[in-house]
């Protein structure tokens, strides 16, 4: 069955390409630490299933080894510069959109072809195989079209990957710190803070602590999904709807977007707001989260007020 | 109580600006230790947990296709059609991003757009595009910035309407281990009203920007 085995090895033999492209690019006097991180990425993507948990665990510390001294810089591979780039976009025209397109129609149309054919691929992997696809295609069309020399598309890659650097792991490694801390029962502690925090019998103040715990939570884990059954089992659950009699659904679903309020806020949810800063060639690292941060508070106001009203009719 | 040193750790370490992984490793292992786990059982959880993340990074595969894109102009060909638009604006571009960020998300098509697959290539050159013909200075972080924070806004509370995305299910399972069974579409259809609000607060905020920008020019 196709699935994670078939994303993964692309993803890995990518990142050995970069390993490799890094090493060879002479005049970049970090390129080691760029070769040695990304080569540790190949490792994790292909092998990663194979070598243990303890295994796993010393290839992170490889990475954080490399991070944390500050051996990793940016290749020095050179690209078209600009003049080039408004020829040739002026000769080649709307066509230039059509890989980048064929990339999301080929996830759509793959997601609604192998959901008929079950047994072909891993119906929880389904949309990210129709990716994988798509990527692959339009890898295709764009070997045959520019007719580039063959590592050209992974010294383009690996152009951007430098721009995002070490940050690229930092939401993998932050999902594994919320795993450290869920055993070591940093929410129950939380929760407990919060539920304490509460005046006896008031219902505003129980849905303020409650939302507002989802989002202070889930600005400290960078994730509402490590927030919530924290937060369900300290408020929700025995005030919201065990004493004021609330309405689950409206309690649960409203409660989560009250946490993705937090992860607009956060630099701990790095995936959505350090790497498209990184990926974006921004001066300011905070810039996303400050131009968030504007719609994420009335939005939190507005949870909060749908709450006290939809879920207490 | 000593178990939450490790938020403490994360804190002092972003605001002292330390590398980031480095703070993220240390704040592991002070947690850990707090709680009594051992130096190899704290290891092979991170490691273990690391390795069942892996999908968070794959979506890196889309670079080389990317870049390439842009090698051959594709960055000036998205400014160069929106220039040729008449009646684009930086607020409406990104106003007509976030519904359809907000509408494919709904229908479980989260994947199809992102920093690297779309803002990067597509979505940040043609807002500039409109925003330097609205008198913006070229080369400011601001738009590119607002362009991302769109599209996570555009995913976010679009992508709790579908039914078999990770935090509804995540919601119904934590629901039944207290013997509350809801089905999902319930849960889903809770989502709306705050993905209505979102699309009001966040496009009022473009709307607004755009008023700016033609008072000031």
């Amino acid at each position: 069955m196709i699935g994670t085995n078939f994303i993964y090895t692309v993803a890995g033999l990518m990142f050995a390409g970069f390993a490799w492209l890094s090493a060879t690019d002479r005049s970049n006097t970090k390129r080691f630490g760029n070769a040695g991180f990304y080569a540790l990425l190949a490792v994790s993507f292909v092998f990663g299933d194979r070598i243990g948990d303890i295994g796993n665990g010393v290839l992170v510390l490889g990475l954080v080894a490399i991070a944390g001294t500050g051996a990793m810089g940016r290749g020095t591979r050179g690209t078209t510069g600009a003049v080039e780039r408004q020829a040739e976009a002026a000769t080649r025209g709307n066509r230039l959109f059509l890989p980048a397109v064929v990339i999301p129609a080929t996830a759509l149309l793959g997601t609604l072809a192998f959901k008929a054919i079950p047994a072909l691929v891993d119906p929880k992997q389904i949309t990210l195989v129709a990716l994988t696809c798509g990527v692959l295609l339009a890898l295709a069309i764009g070997y045959a079209w520019f007719r580039p020399r063959a590592a050209t598309p992974f010294a383009e890659g690996l152009r951007l990957m430098d721009g995002v650097g070490w940050a690229a792991v930092l939401p993998q490694m932050l999902a594994s710190l919320g795993a450290v801390f869920a055993l070591a029962g940093v929410g129950q502690v939380v929760g407990g803070i919060a539920g304490a925090a509460i005046p006896e019998g008031s219902l505003i103040g129980a849905v303020l602590v409650y939302a507002l715990g989802m989002a202070a939570f889930t600005m400290v884990m960078g994730n509402a999904f490590a927030a919530f059954p924290v937060m369900f089992a300290a408020v929700a659950m025995p005030l919201l709807i065990g004493r004021h009699h609330g309405d689950p659904a409206v309690i649960a679903a409203i409660g989560m977007l009250a946490g993705f309020c937090g992860t607009l806020m956060t630099p701990m949810a790095a995936n959505f707001n350090l790497v498209p800063a990184a990926l974006l060639d921004l001066k300011d690292k905070g810039a996303v989260i400050r131009a968030q941060v504007p719609t994420a508070l009335p939005l939190l106001a507005v949870n909060i007020a749908l709450l006290y009203w939809l879920g207490f009719r | 109580m000593l178990v939450l040193a490790g938020i403490g750790v994360i804190v002092a370490g972003f605001l002292l600006r330390f590398n980031p992984l480095l703070v993220v490793a240390v704040s592991a292992l002070v947690t850990g230790l707090a709680a009594g786990i051992d130096l190899l059982a704290i290891l092979a959880a991170f490691g273990k947990a690391f390795n069942a993340n892996r999908f968070v990074s794959a979506i890196y595969i889309v670079l080389p296709v990317i870049g390439l894109l842009e090698r051959h102009g594709l960055q000036e060909r998205a400014r160069g059609v929106i220039a040729a638009l008449r009646g684009a604006t930086v607020g409406r571009l990104l106003i007509g991003y976030l519904v359809f960020r907000q509408i494919t998300s709904a229908l479980g098509l989260t994947s199809i757009a992102g920093p690297a697959q779309s803002v990067r290539p597509l979505v940040a050159p043609m807002a500039e595009a409109a925003a330097e013909r609205q008198g913006v200075a070229p080369g400011g972080d601001a738009i590119p910035a607002l362009a991302a924070a769109t599209d996570n806004i555009g995913l976010f509370f679009g992508e709790d309407i579908f039914i078999a995305i990770g935090s509804i299910l995540l919601m119904k399972g934590v629901l039944e281990s207290y013997g509350i069974v809801i089905q999902p579409l319930h849960l889903s259809l809770w989502a709306i009203p705050t993905a209505i609000a979102a699309l009001l607060i966040h496009g009022g905020r473009l709307w607004w920007l755009d008023r700016r920008l033609a008072r000031g020019a």
